[in-house]
């Protein structure tokens, strides 16, 4: 079933020719000497990472292009606005020159109000003071335009310079404020689909699969086998609420440092899983804006895995099975697997630290009950019952000790079975839950890298497995924050308008998302090197093949 | 470089090649076990043609109620032995049994006649494929060692053996391979012959976490060939249907097989696994979303679970809703009431948030909106107990699924004795059924105990038949057993009248 067809009537994005000139003018702008490797290789994508804050807005929304899905769309007000703010510059100074501090945390409802005074007018459609950040039009616009890094982006998706299929025939849908949802569209090239953005500014993005045709066609063909899913990034979805049964400081919809060390055990399992018994090699983790990450595996070879073969993949992770009526959720083999035995290795700490001591599941006496349920031997259960309920209030940590000091003096109790009771009780606090359908179905859509979380304004980073301890999803980059950021620079920007090499520089360089796209860029490099290998190695290939012929 | 070369193409004159003879090699088994790659090319009369594939079709549909049924593969075994002795015998080589060339030649011109008439949907494709590939794991597991693996070289599945310096070095990871734990009987690792493959290629060895896999690649010992033997059958036999499909409409101008193709493809319907709308109807029933309160105690414990979770919650997750939506349907509940239902059973939300977020799903599954073929297809027929056991396991907070399946051994006796059933002997049988993984069984013990005074009286008067009282192997018809027995005084005499007026 799928979770929201609401059959937009699909839109042919007027305004095309309007924008064509601007875009050529900050091509000509950029293009100047010095072009790297990569630079070459992007060569035929017009770049424009950093337009100018006044002239894209202008020619993206101009007063004559009339988007039907929002009934009170600023069209009007959208560009008089933003050339406002860069005219009274002097006046944004002032306004932001307290507001440093704030920056970095959430964008609140205050922040929200001193947009409006910025903007000079209130638009009719925007939302007024109580709408959340994320979902906010004049942010998101400068978002899409200055900071998301759009480029590195299309290289991600199109695994080539020139537009392939990969990207021509990928499903994006849009998710637009007020619940609107355009599914799949399509773009032949990046600049067709930053216009779509720019046009109707979603607050969120998500990524379907590479389809055999053009999505917008898909009603065109009479049969299902002529337009179905042909490839996909293998992608995983760990989500927190999973953990609503084995975390004691959140619940729901919020989180906290504490918690968010099952995402990082999780990602540590399944990283090295994927790389050494699979030999993935590019695998991006990307926070998920509120309360979980995604993995994405973008290597060949897992992008063409058949269903059957990801669902074959995702219960070789599903280890903690079944929900609240199951009992015991974890019953594995023995000898463990060796995907087991290193993951047991990896947990074990984790175990002790961020289970037992943060989050203390066992205090409470009906929580212990269920520690107690999860143990072999009558005997054994009823001796800890006693001495539990003798004291009460006893640490998980020291519950969890006295089942080896008990289990001593009772001799029914079998070594082995309660050791392997004892894995059992570690896997099934701490190894990873996955969302499995996001992983089995090649059409299920999953958000894009990059874009903000509508609620909490956060931006989906890639998260740095080499340093997975110092992620705090708290403290990423939210779109209100690096709006303030660019705000507050674009003063310094003006001021060295001779100097062109600075000129060069994206506006996101200048911001705290800097290191999150420096990271995605790296990540794109590495797995573009090998396309571009295995194209040389096919083409190799055939002429080989070709001489043979002759 | 597809072309042929000229020089090798084939150029002899049409006209005469159409009256000479067929050039085809004559066909040789010299293996029990067939992969089906070459099509029969020898003449059968219409008679042998007809016969063997009905002959065929026996056997696979008696495998298909075997899964239906949840048999063992012991159990299935040894259930279809004496029926492929009788329709479909074949004998090892090493027998020296006369009709050797005689048995294997009609298994494989039955295949092929199959192969016909179950290509055309890709429903009945997938179908074939499943119960072909049951019936050739059932032979490959019944073979003798020596034969299987002669039959296994033939295919060219390339294989690369593990050397054995490689095994010394991955001894530990190897020996925690199913089947490797160093009891008796079990041979080493160094004994063992292992091969290496892509893991892709045995996924169901890794799906289960049979096998050690690194950096991509499977290492299998020969035990489990078997798996891979198995993908590759799927996978060809899938692809020569669609093939078959393709050059099917060139067939229709024979007005000899096809009128044969089609009457078999017919009955092939197992009646367990598809559940029409028209047998669901039950006369007089008030089926509406203010009855479904009272209409719950004739429905299975999984939809019972999922009725009183969704009464406690005011809520059901997606699989919850989707499971029993479709059920609801199969009872007969049309969209205007289902949507009433749900409706009203989500309380706690706002008209504007239901509307938004559950109603369409509803109107999908019913097929009201959706694409054009699901409004054809008129949505998505209820779940048979084979769905509902085998797909998408409930998770957290999730109430879907089967209780006797999903739920240990605590909860499912709770929520028996919660619905009324007492009965030690009752609650000790499904205790055994759960244990054997026999959860029809479970399932049939408990309306069988529920319903056992109408059961016995339905007999006695001759009411049902023994065919209308056989295991339950969907919700749907449990419902509708149930509600006929409970009722059964007045439906009789309703339908009574009903003939009465046809009469008249």
């Amino acid at each position: 079933m799928p979770h929201s067809e609401s059959t937009p009537e699909q839109q042919e994005a007027p305004a095309r020719t309007q924008l064509t000139p601007t875009m050529e003018d900050t091509t000509l702008n950029l293009g100047n000497g010095g072009l790297t490797d990569e630079d070459l290789l992007m060569a035929d994508v017009e770049d424009v990472e950093s337009p100018p804050v006044v002239a894209p807005a202008a020619a993206i929304e101009p007063p004559s292009s009339a988007p039907t899905t929002k009934p009170a769309s600023p069209e009007e007000d959208a560009p008089v606005d933003i050339k406002q703010e860069t005219k009274s510059e002097v006046k944004l100074e002032d306004l932001f020159e307290g507001m440093d501090s704030d920056s970095d945390d959430e964008f609140s409802s205050k922040n929200n109000n001193n947009k409006d005074v910025i903007t000079g007018q209130i638009p009719p459609s925007s939302p007024g003071p109580a709408a959340p950040a994320g979902s906010n039009p004049d942010l998101l616009r400068v978002f899409y335009q200055l900071l998301f890094p759009w480029r590195y982006y299309f290289q991600w998706l199109n695994h080539s310079p020139q537009p392939t299929p990969d990207f021509k025939f990928r499903e994006f849908s849009l998710w637009l404020t007020g619940g609107v949802v355009f599914r799949f569209q399509s773009y032949a090239t990046l600049d067709l689909l930053r216009k779509d953005v720019f046009k109707h500014l979603p607050e969120r993005i998500e990524i379907g699969p590479i389809y055999t045709a053009n999505p917008r066609d898909r009603k065109t063909f009479r049969n299902s086998s002529a337009f179905r899913p042909i490839a996909k990034e293998l992608c995983f979805d760990i989500d927190l609420t999973d953990y609503d049964d084995v975390r004691t400081c959140c619940d729901k919809a919020t989180i906290c440092i504490k918690c968010w060390q099952f995402i990082t055990m999780a990602i540590k399992v399944l990283d090295v899983a994927l790389r050494e018994d699979f030999g993935y090699e590019h695998i991006m983790w990307v926070y998920s804006g509120r309360r979980g990450a995604h993995a994405w595996v973008c290597d060949r070879k897992a992008r063409n895995l058949d269903d059957h073969k990801r669902k074959a993949l995702g219960n070789y992770f599903s280890v903690v099975k079944g929900g609240e009526k199951t009992g015991k959720r974890v019953n594995i083999r023995r000898p463990l697997h060796p995907h087991l035995a290193r993951s047991l290795d990896i947990l074990k700490e984790h175990f002790l630290t961020d289970v037992l001591e943060a989050q203390d599941p066992w205090r409470e006496e009906d929580r212990a009950e269920k520690l107690l349920q999860l143990l072999p031997d009558i005997k054994l259960r009823q001796a800890l019952k006693e001495k539990w309920e003798a004291n009460p209030g006893r640490s998980s940590t020291a519950k969890w000790g006295d089942i080896d000091s008990v289990a001593k003096s009772i001799p029914s109790v079998n070594a082995k079975d309660l050791l392997e009771a004892k894995q059992d009780i570690v896997l099934e606090y701490t190894y990873p839950r996955l969302d499995i359908l996001v992983t089995e179905q090649r059409t299920h859509l999953l958000k894009s890298p990059f874009v903000v979380h509508p609620g909490t304004g956060r931006v989906c980073v890639p998260i740095d497995t080499n340093d997975l301890e110092g992620f705090d999803p708290l403290d990423v980059p939210t779109i209100g924050g690096l709006v303030n950021e660019i705000d507050s620079d674009s003063s310094g920007m003006v001021k060295k308008e001779g100097e062109d090499e600075d000129k060069k520089g994206a506006d996101w360089e200048r911001t705290s998302i800097k290191p999150y796209i420096d990271q995605f860029r790296g990540f794109v490099h590495g797995l573009l090197r090998e396309e571009r290998e295995f194209v040389r190695v096919k083409r190799e290939r055939e002429e080989e093949e070709g001489k043979l012929d002759f | 470089m597809n072309r042929i070369d000229a020089k090798r193409r084939n150029v002899v004159d049409h006209r005469k090649k159409q009256f000479a003879e067929a050039t085809y090699q004559p066909q040789q088994y010299p293996h029990r076990l067939n992969f089906y790659t070459t099509p029969p090319t020898a003449d059968i009369t219409l008679e042998q043609f007809e016969q063997w594939a009905i002959d065929r079709l026996r056997i696979l549909a008696e495998l298909e109620a075997c899964s239906f049924r949840n048999k063992t593969p012991a159990e299935t075994a040894a259930h279809m032995e004496p029926l492929l002795k009788k329709y479909l015998p074949l004998d090892s080589t090493s027998s020296n049994h006369s009709q050797l060339f005689a048995q294997r030649q009609k298994d494989h011109y039955s295949h092929f006649i199959l192969r016909l008439a179950f290509s055309s949907t890709e429903d009945l494709r997938r179908r074939f494929t499943r119960v072909e590939s049951m019936l050739f794991r059932l032979r490959f597991q019944g073979d003798d060692m020596r034969e299987r693996n002669a039959f296994v070289r033939t295919l060219n599945l390339d294989w690369e053996p593990v050397s054995e310096e490689e095994k010394r070095e991955l001894a530990t990871e190897l020996a925690a391979t199913v089947g490797f734990s160093g009891k008796r009987g079990q041979p080493t690792v160094q004994e063992e012959e292992w091969s290496k493959v892509d893991w892709e290629r045995v996924p169901d060895l890794i799906e289960h976490r049979k096998v050690f896999v690194k950096r991509g690649k499977a290492y299998v010992p020969s035990r489990e060939q078997q798996s891979m033997v198995m993908t590759e059958f799927n996978s060809r036999l899938e692809k020569a249907l669609e093939l078959t499909a393709r050059a099917l409409p060139r067939l229709d101008e024979d007005d000899r097989l096809t009128p044969i193709l089609n009457h078999l493809s017919k009955n092939f319907i197992a009646p367990d696994s598809v559940y029409t709308n028209s047998s669901s109807a039950i006369e007089g029933a008030e089926i509406s979303a203010r009855n479904i309160d009272n209409l719950s105690q004739h429905f299975p414990m999984c939809m019972q679970h999922l009725h009183r979770t969704l009464r406690r919650d005011s809520k059901l997750r997606h699989f919850g809703r989707l499971q029993y939506t479709l059920f609801l349907k199969g009872i007969g509940l049309n969209l205007e009431e289902c949507l009433v239902f749900w409706r009203s059973s989500f309380n706690k939300m706002s008209d504007d948030e239901f509307n938004k977020g559950y109603r369409y799903n509803v109107r999908h599954v019913y097929g009201d909106v959706g694409g054009d073929s699901n409004r054809r297809s008129g949505g998505y027929s209820p779940y048979s107990c084979q769905k509902i056991l085998t797909e998408h396991a409930p998770g957290n907070g999730e109430a879907h699924g089967c209780p006797y399946r999903h739920f240990d051994e605590q909860n499912l006796m709770a929520l028996l004795e919660g619905v009324g059933i007492n009965d030690k002997v009752v609650l000790q049988g499904v205790r055994d059924d759960k244990q054997k993984q026999k959860f029809h069984m479970a399932c049939n013990r408990v309306f069988e105990y529920v319903h056992k005074n109408e059961v016995r009286r339905a007999k006695d008067e001759g009411v049902m038949t023994a065919a209308q009282l056989e295991t339950i192997v969907h919700p749907n018809e449990y419902f509708k057993r149930s509600y006929l027995l409970k009722n059964m005084g007045k439906i009789a005499k309703k339908e009574g009248d009903g003939d009465v007026k046809m009469d008249g």
